[in-house]
């Protein structure tokens, strides 16, 4: 079996995939994203910027990160080999490093000093902060008061780091409402700022931007797979609430047909209710912060607030290449419950010693029921995005209430 | 087309104000359209109050959500468009909407109920020249104008935007959302003239305008001033006397008093 990489989809002149992406912007910003876009185009064209950038994820982020044998877990679930792709062992602890890497130094390059991030779970601006600490940039957070609230080791963490936090008022008080300000700041301040998005959202060339600043994710997982195994696996799964994590896995098996792959989304209270967070499963097509995707909305077309206990899940829209992918077929997308991603973080937390992230125990929900349904010579990947630690408080009182 | 006519009348003020569709509620939108009618103001934006108004700033965005949650939504702002018209309002009336509502409408369905209200033209702030040609078609299409924006920003896309403009052209004073502002940036007048030269149609100039100081400065580089968060706050705070039928009266009358002291010793569009 050779180790091929596959080339990343390109979003056309319009910045689509399909029918989705574009750019739904005021007209103030639509200057800075045609010169992100060359920026972009002219760094990843450089092999000085790609070997630099190739340098601080190894030596920095400690990549590559390991493809673990889940023993415990695969025996207790008594199907398929489960493998955890270990994201969470990144510095900062999860996957966004990778992204955040990419933009700081892309914007040190386009001589911006000054970046600006939204943030949910804070992990984006916990890894925005630090890389402006490393790369001597200004940094401010947006951050909805909602999650401010929630998420208080994280709001320290990126103080500590010399970041700004900004606490958002406005609207539902989490990420929506935390973007929607970051976007007004950035409207104000186009001119020496860089916008340091955390997912594949927002207007072209974001999500195109940002999946292959994580499609790195994919392409170590696709290549250790088959050093472990000899072959491709059967299911790759991974959590989706803007979708960086998922997509950046999900790029390097688009063409490999055999393999299934699997976005979850965090299901809330449930999916008939409407406390949850499932914009591709319950969402209909609209503009969201600068792209056309599947959005949670209302008859009218006010976007509707989500809910999920992962406050890095709490968003009610997503990358607009999942949406091409989810019209297309190519991915399934499904949902995880508040409690089974509870009763996922427990499981391997006891089975295997590692506290995984709520958002990536949504994955690891549905991999278990995945895993059971296939054989011992089957194998499913799960992207294990990010680690626990910011999420003690909240997986504490959630399992209190289980 | 009714907004070109409108600027090029000379018996119209060059303003255009902005108010919020339901704030406080839509019966005292509804006196305020009759009210700038009256007062002969160039054009009306009719503000669709959305949960997400990314381009707007405190004043317009607080509106908005109190709009929003009082179940104001496209249709009934449609619905009051043709309400003025059937009380005889006869100024151009442009309807100001995020995307998002007119997408979840439909676009043609959208544009053919909005000429059928009486609407004139659209202003939508997050759909660049790039997105909305479709849009601009459909809407010429009804006879409507899709209004395009401008930014200091835009630099060599200035001509390209105003080059198929129609109704008028809306320039953006300076970086940043809607609200009031002190001081402008610096280049703003090089950057009005330079629209004003390419333009086609007439051109106005908005956010951050608020005082009469500003209006006379500005209406020697564009046609006409947008002015919205201004009004909009001084309705949010006059809303309790609008909305008390006993108390309406004064209340008007000072919203009156603020519209013709804006445009007072200003000269009419020549």
């Amino acid at each position: 079996m050779t180790v091929k990489t596959i080339k990343s989809r390109s979003a056309d002149s319009l910045g689509r995939f399909g029918k989705f992406g574009g750019r739904f912007v005021p007209e103030t910003l639509m200057t800075a994203l045609a010169e992100l876009e060359t920026g972009y185009r002219s760094a990843l064209a450089d092999a000085k910027f790609r070997e630099e950038l190739k340098t601080l994820l190894m030596e920095y982020s400690g990549r590559p990160t390991p493809l673990t044998l889940a023993q415990r877990l695969t025996e207790l679930t008594g199907g398929a080999r489960i493998y955890l792709k270990r994201e969470d062992l990144n510095h900062t602890g999860a996957h966004k490093i990778n992204n955040t890497l990419g933009q700081g130094l892309l914007a040190r390059r386009m001589g911006k000093r000054k970046l600006i991030a939204e943030t949910g779970a804070g992990q984006h601006g916990v890894a925005s902060a630090t890389v402006a600490a490393l790369l001597g940039m200004e940094c401010k957070v947006f951050m909805g008061e909602e999650d401010v609230r929630r998420q208080q080791l994280n709001v320290f963490r990126m103080e500590l780091l010399g970041a700004e936090v900004i606490p958002v008022t406005s609207g539902s008080r989490t990420l929506k409402d935390a973007t929607n300000e970051a976007i007004r700041h950035w409207v104000s301040h186009v001119e020496d700022t860089f916008y340091l998005i955390g997912s594949v959202v927002g207007p072209h060339p974001y999500p195109e931007m940002v999946r292959n600043f994580q499609r790195v994710i994919g392409d170590e997982t696709r290549s250790q797979v088959l050093e472990k195994e000899g072959r491709l696996p059967d299911e790759v799964v991974a959590c989706v609430g803007g979708g960086s994590n998922a997509i950046g896995m999900f790029t390097a098996f688009l063409e490999d047909h055999s393999v299934r792959l699997h976005g979850v989304e965090a299901a809330g209270e449930g999916i008939s209710t409407d406390r949850h967070a499932a914009t591709l499963t319950k969402g209909s097509p609209g503009v969201i912060h600068g792209s056309l995707t599947y959005l949670l909305q209302d008859e009218h077309g006010q976007i509707l607030p989500a809910h999920s206990i992962s406050a890095g899940l709490d968003y009610p829209g997503v990358g607009p290449e999942h949406a091409d992918l989810k019209e297309k077929g190519r991915v399934r997308y499904t949902t995880a419950e508040d409690g089974e991603a509870l009763e996922a973080v427990r499981l391997l937390s006891r089975t295997e010693g590692i506290l995984p992230a709520l958002e990536s125990a949504h994955a690891v929900a549905e991999a278990i029921k995945l895993a059971k349904k296939g054989d011992p010579d089957s194998i499913v990947v799960i992207c294990l995005s990010g680690r626990g630690d910011k999420d003690v408080d909240s997986i504490r009182q959630g399992l209190e209430g289980l | 087309m009714r907004i070109e006519a409108a600027f090029n009348s000379g018996d119209r003020l060059p303003l255009i104000p902005f108010i919020t569709a339901g704030d406080p509620s839509l019966e005292v939108t509804l006196d305020m359209i009759r009210l700038l009618d009256e007062e002969k103001v160039t054009a009306i934006e009719l503000g669709v109050p959305y949960s997400d108004p990314l381009a707007d700033g405190p004043v317009i965005q607080s509106a908005s959500e109190r709009a929003v949650s009082q179940g104001v939504t496209l249709t009934r702002v449609l619905e009051l468009a043709r309400t003025a018209r059937e009380m005889g309002v006869t100024t151009p009336l442009v309807l100001f909407s995020y995307y998002n509502p007119i997408l979840r409408f439909g676009e043609e369905a959208l544009v053919e109920r909005a000429r059928s209200s009486g609407l004139d033209g659209m202003i939508i702030p997050d759909l660049p020249w790039e997105e909305g040609r479709r849009f601009s078609r459909l809407a010429g299409e009804q006879g409507m104008d899709l209004i395009p924006l401008v930014a200091p920003t835009s630099r060599e896309r200035i001509r390209r935007i105003v080059s198929d403009a129609r109704g008028f052209v809306y320039c953006v004073s300076s970086l940043g959302t809607t609200g009031m502002r002190q001081h402008f940036s610096e280049g703003v007048e090089p950057f009005l003239d330079v629209v004003r030269e390419y333009s086609p149609v007439p051109t106005a100039v908005g956010f951050g305008i608020s005082r009469s100081e500003h209006v006379r400065h500005f209406l020697n580089h564009a046609d006409g001033v947008v002015v919205g968060s201004a009004l909009v706050r001084l309705i949010e705070a006059k809303g309790d006397r609008l909305r008390d039928s006993n108390r309406k009266e004064q209340a008007v009358a000072e919203i009156r008093e603020f519209i013709r002291d804006l445009t007072g010793n200003t000269p009419s569009i020549p």
